[in-house]
């Protein structure tokens, strides 16, 4: 992959980098010279990893530990980004929760633990940095949802909902941030080759990959590439819209 | 400059009005004090007083005297 800077001196905050497409975004900023906050749960998962991504990318991967349904802590990791760089360029909320569950077998908290993580922690993180943007006049925003969330699917009622949703907010927050030139896009993946795929999946994987028009599952460089484009000034004048990674879907 | 001063000054150059007509500011009470001001005006207090206001207060924070009771709970004497 050509580097080309194209994030040189921003500060991200990335949620959910402790592995699959959140590592992959992480690493692909750093590589393009972005200044990269990791957001991760488990304290110290990601301390090694993030020193060898610095040094790599000279640049600095620094880890932040969280659950992004703690609001409070989320609220101290803010203003530890304020306190040491003033400013939040690119936020990409990737942090997220998926289930497999058909209607009629929906547990109703597993379904209410997943609006709280994959909606409203993603609107206050949104409501948080926003204001952190405001003060420069600038910022982009970037939320990932999943294909599933436009077109629905099989047995992800809930987790589609939640995803459905984060569109929703997206096309509701650029609407409202745009006079303070804060940009809000989304990224709609298709099925990427992650753990989460592997281990999840339901037995109409063939039938499912049989409907990706390029042949092939999505890697998580596809999503993070896209993330690259959206987070830099190559997108400028692009706020509101749903891209999406899905290799030509038509699930 | 004092609390004071700079509590004055957030109001005026986020609102661009003038000193003299902030006493009875309230939101909505001018057209640039609307959502979008607001926050402007919430990020621009956190951004002087260096600290991050929670989400009730935000709420609260419906008016110029009603923002300096707010302050008071982040120590901040205007």
């Amino acid at each position: 992959m050509e580097v080309s800077g194209l994030l040189s001196g921003k500060i991200c905050l990335v949620t959910g980098t402790g592995r699959g497409i959140g590592r992959l975004i992480a690493e692909r900023f750093a590589e393009e010279g972005g200044i990269v906050y990791a957001g991760a749960r488990k304290e110290g998962s990601i301390d090694e990893w993030a020193h060898d991504c610095s040094v790599k990318n000279n640049t600095e991967v620094i880890p932040v530990y969280f659950d992004i349904t703690d609001y409070e802590i989320v609220k101290k990791v803010i203003q530890k980004i304020i306190s040491e760089y003033r400013s939040i360029d690119v936020l990409v909320n990737n942090a997220g929760v998926v289930s497999h569950e058909l209607l009629g077998m929906i547990r109703l908290d597993n379904l209410r633990g997943m609006i709280e993580v994959n909606v409203v922690a993603v609107v206050n993180l949104i409501q948080l940095v926003s204001r952190v943007m405001a003060r420069k006049k600038r910022g982009s925003i970037i939320n990932i949802s999943s294909i599933v969330g436009i077109r629905g699917a099989k047995g992800q009622l809930a987790y589609s909902a939640t995803k459905g949703a984060v569109i929703s907010i997206t096309k509701s927050a650029a609407k409202e941030l745009a006079p303070g030139n804060i940009r809000v896009n989304s990224i709609a993946p298709g099925m990427i080759d992650t753990d989460m795929i592997h281990s999840k999946t339901d037995s109409n994987f063939k039938d499912r990959l049989a409907g990706i028009g390029m042949g092939r599952l999505g890697r998580p460089e596809d999503v993070a590439n896209a993330c690259i484009f959206l987070g830099s000034d190559l997108s400028e004048y692009i706020s509101g819209q749903v891209l999406g990674v899905d290799g030509c879907s038509v699930l | 400059m004092s609390n004071q001063d700079k509590y004055n000054d957030v109001f005026a150059r986020t609102f661009l009005i003038n000193i003299d007509e902030l006493n009875n500011l309230s939101y909505h009470s001018v057209t640039v004090w609307d959502s979008i001001g607001h926050m402007l005006l919430i990020s621009a207090m956190e951004e002087e007083f260096d600290i991050m206001i929670d989400s009730e207060d935000i709420f609260e924070f419906s008016s110029y005297k009603k923002g300096k009771e707010i302050l008071k709970k982040y120590s901040i004497e205007i």
